[in-house]
């Protein structure tokens, strides 16, 4: 009885069902152990966590030189910005903004460089989906190819104080 | 026709024990001895936790009137205060409270031991206390608008972080005198052998405790003496890596606690015993040897910690852990199984889970606990935790759509249903109304599952977490979320209504039990169940010889099913995945 103690020569091998109960589930839990390094050599999606150390201020100057030199238009009063297909582009969060909209092509790479310059940030980036944590002090680089276009909207989704519900930004990608 | 009873497994006074004069009682019920200290801290845990559910319960249905766009209850500062307050009260106090007290049963009650040191019991429920209402009321104040994870720099009033401190030195005490109990039962020789399964799972999860105590320590206190400006900084990635040491396996002690619980609620309504002493005890080690890598899960999509640190965390030796969880997830139902075929009840597979005493809310808790836990919260949280799925899984309504039904589906429920022997056996008062009683797990399980289904669904649709309004009204771009979504929302918040009716309705059938109930000091407590149409003659045909013991055809089959929903969620995640842009 689960109460009591058991009685002397407890220790005995499983049989029957539980045994192939035993063998099935270890079986399973190798073919999910194998699948995340075999998608991280053959699959098109991952997060490897690539980053610099970086400080806020000079994150955010990078920024500004990023903006006045590929600098296209203007969205609701925040700049359009579009960067060399191949090349760098820089994305800044602060409460409660996205800075700037990007204007990216559709099966192109680029090296998006992601920081706060205050708190935790969460991008996302709806309607696909994706996921990705920003952290102050850190430039959180994706190696992005769209592999679609249209309009995505970048939603924060770390609480970041009181405006987090209004922060939101925009990505365009175009065929 | 014949009604259950529990005992007498233990005769009293079959062992000496090592009790001070006039600190014992025998259970009427059980027949254990049971030492009147660890009874008296019990009582009071159980009544801290039930307290703490009732003010967790309440932030938890004005937040799921909130995150319902059609009711949109709370302004956003008191949306955000009351997350806090909820998971704070609820994965905090309310849950460690509860375990507190299972480990003095364990020790105590089940070792048939005093409890080592009673100054102890009144340090850890003062410290817990003390850090409960700082907490509390730093949050209400409005000075701690820092969700449970508190992620710095984010800022709270360094009472916030110091009613932590305390709250954990206190949890830490407590475990303390747990180990103190088994070392004088051992020493005092109150028991023969090796300890009883139940109190070997509470031990389990007291060594995980007290790792993930160290955590707090480790994050808590630097991250108060930051608050009150004696450090300059503190660095965002290792607040996050360290602090999930704490918040992932805070949840691993629940697990342990909760399996060990399912053990008992089989045996105190079935009268099941484990079908391998061996298996679920090596089980419960691979809790404690594998389990904390399991915290990884957090900082998958995180910037500074590299592919091979999150691959490795999350797969190899974490899926040792989730092997544990696999073999009690047979074990449980099919020591469930023999017992009832045991009793006579063999026709068919289901015959034994048919006739079931679904009657009786510590069996139908308990095992609405196991199903839930097992096909909603295993299934959903290994294939969130796998490294790449989680991309389209982060801080998404997807995260609480899992924990709440492990934590709360599982682990809460599993609680509630052991209190339908709780108030009986050590409160020695009988309930009222028991139709509502027997009606409260199905209702809490029901309305938990709802609203679960609910926040996976809209979190599939990118729906964020801790997030006041999905319109972003007043953003400059805000994002259409598909009507599905919308709909989604609506579930949430329609099973948050129905599950925060069971709570009320657990919380007044407990205060009126505890506070008017009848006592049965003195006489075994009123079962919650007559066994169904078991006449002697068909016990006798189908007696329980050693063969026949280890026959469960109807679990293999439901675990069988088990694996194949596991399967097919996971490989369909893969297949959403492969869909978004490609990154690295
Ligand atoms: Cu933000």
């Amino acid at each position: 009885m689960s109460i009591r103690p058991p009685a002397a020569g407890w220790f005995k091998a499983p049989h029957g069902a539980e045994r192939l109960w035993i063998g099935l589930a270890l079986c399973w839990c190798l073919v999910m152990s194998i699948a995340m390094p075999y998608w991280h050599f053959y699959g098109k999606q991952n997060s490897t966590g690539e980053a610099y150390r970086v400080e806020p201020g000079a994150f955010a100057q990078r920024v500004q030189r990023f903006v006045a030199t590929n600098q296209v238009g203007e969205l609701n009063g925040i700049p359009i910005v579009q960067p060399a297909p191949g090349g760098d582009a820089y994305l800044q969060a602060q409460m409660w903004s996205w800075f700037p909209v990007l204007k990216l092509k559709k099966g192109q790479t680029y090296r998006v460089h992601i920081s706060s310059i205050d708190l935790q940030h969460g991008f996302s980036l709806h309607p696909l989906n994706m996921n990705f944590q920003v952290l102050p002090g850190y430039d959180h680089v994706l190696t992005l190819t769209p592999t679609s276009s249209g309009e995505f909207t970048i939603i924060c989704n770390e609480f970041c104080g009181i405006g987090h519900h209004m922060m939101a930004g925009r990505i365009l990608v175009e065929e | 026709m014949t009604t259950t009873t529990i005992g007498p497994d233990v005769t009293a006074g079959e062992a000496a024990g090592n009790h001070p004069r006039g600190e014992v009682r025998v259970c009427d019920t059980t027949g254990l001895a049971i030492c009147t200290t660890a009874e008296r801290f019990m009582k009071l845990h159980a009544v801290f936790a039930v307290v703490s559910l009732l003010i967790g319960g309440v932030a938890a249905i004005l937040i799921g009137l909130t995150r319902w766009p059609a009711v949109h209850l709370l302004p956003a500062d008191w949306y955000y205060r009351l997350v806090t307050l909820h998971g704070l009260d609820m994965l905090i106090v309310m849950i460690l409270n509860f375990e507190i007290a299972i480990l003095y049963f364990a020790g105590a009650v089940l070792l048939n031991s005093r409890l080592y040191s009673k100054s102890l019991s009144w340090a850890t429920l003062g410290l817990m206390l003390v850090g409960a209402v700082m907490c509390n009321a730093t949050v209400l104040m409005g000075k701690a608008d820092v969700m449970v994870t508190s992620y710095v720099p984010l800022r709270a009033d360094p009472q916030f972080y110091l009613g932590l401190i305390l709250f954990s030195v206190g949890t830490l005490l407590g475990v303390i005198n747990f180990f103190g109990t088994l070392y004088i039962a051992k020493r005092d020789h109150t028991y023969e052998g090796s300890v009883p399964l139940i109190t070997f799972g509470a031990t389990a999860a007291a060594i995980i405790a007290v790792v993930t105590l160290l955590h707090a320590a480790t994050t808590m206190i630097p991250t108060y003496l930051w608050s009150i400006n004696l450090l300059s900084s503190i660095d965002p990635e290792w607040y996050r890596v360290t602090w999930w040491g704490l918040g992932h396996m805070s949840q691993q002690v629940n697990v342990c606690a909760m399996v060990s619980v399912w053990y008992l609620l089989g045996h105190l309504t079935v009268g099941s015993k484990p079908l391998s002493e061996a298996v679920c005890r090596s089980a419960f080690l691979l809790y404690i040897l594998f389990i904390n890598l399991a915290s990884a899960h957090h900082e998958l999509v995180d910037p500074g910690v590299g592919a091979t640190w999150k691959i490795w965390n999350t797969s190899y030796a974490m899926y040792l852990a989730v092997l544990a969880s696999m073999i009690h997830g047979f074990t449980v139902p099919a020591s469930i199984e023999v017992a009832m075929r045991a009793k006579g009840f063999q026709r068919g597979l289901f015959g034994w889970l048919a006739n079931a005493p679904w009657s009786n809310p510590g069996f139908s808790g308990f095992f609405l606990s196991l199903v839930i836990f097992g096909f909603g919260g295993g299934i959903t949280g290994v294939t969130l935790g796998t490294q790449q799925i989680n991309i389209m899984a982060h801080n998404t309504l997807r995260i609480p759509g899992h924990f709440h039904v492990t934590v709360v589906g599982g682990t809460a429920l599993a609680f509630m249903a052991l209190t339908y022997y709780v108030v009986p056996l050590i409160f020695q008062r009988e309930f009222y109304a028991k139709a509502l009683c027997r009606l409260q797990p199905y209702l809490f399980a029901i309305g938990i599952t709802t609203m679960s289904i609910g926040m996976s669904f809209a979190g599939s649709y990118g729906v964020p977490r801790r997030h006041w309004d999905v319109e972003f009204s007043g953003s400059p771009f805000a994002p259409a979320f598909d009507s599905g979504a919308h709909v989604m929302l609506g579930l949430l918040g329609v099973g948050a209504v129905i599950a925060f009716t069971a709570v009320l309705l657990f919380v007044l059938l407990v205060v009126a039990a505890v506070f008017f109930g009848r006592s049965n000091a003195g006489r075994p407590m009123e079962p919650w169940h007559v066994e169904r149409g078991v006449t002697a003659a068909v016990r006798a045909s189908h007696g329980a010889g050693e063969d026949e013991e280890h026959r469960t055809p109807g679990t293999l089959v439901l675990v069988l099913v088990f694996l194949a929903s596991f399967a097919v969620y996971y490989f369909a995640n893969w297949l959403w995945l492969s869909d978004v842009w490609h990154v690295r």
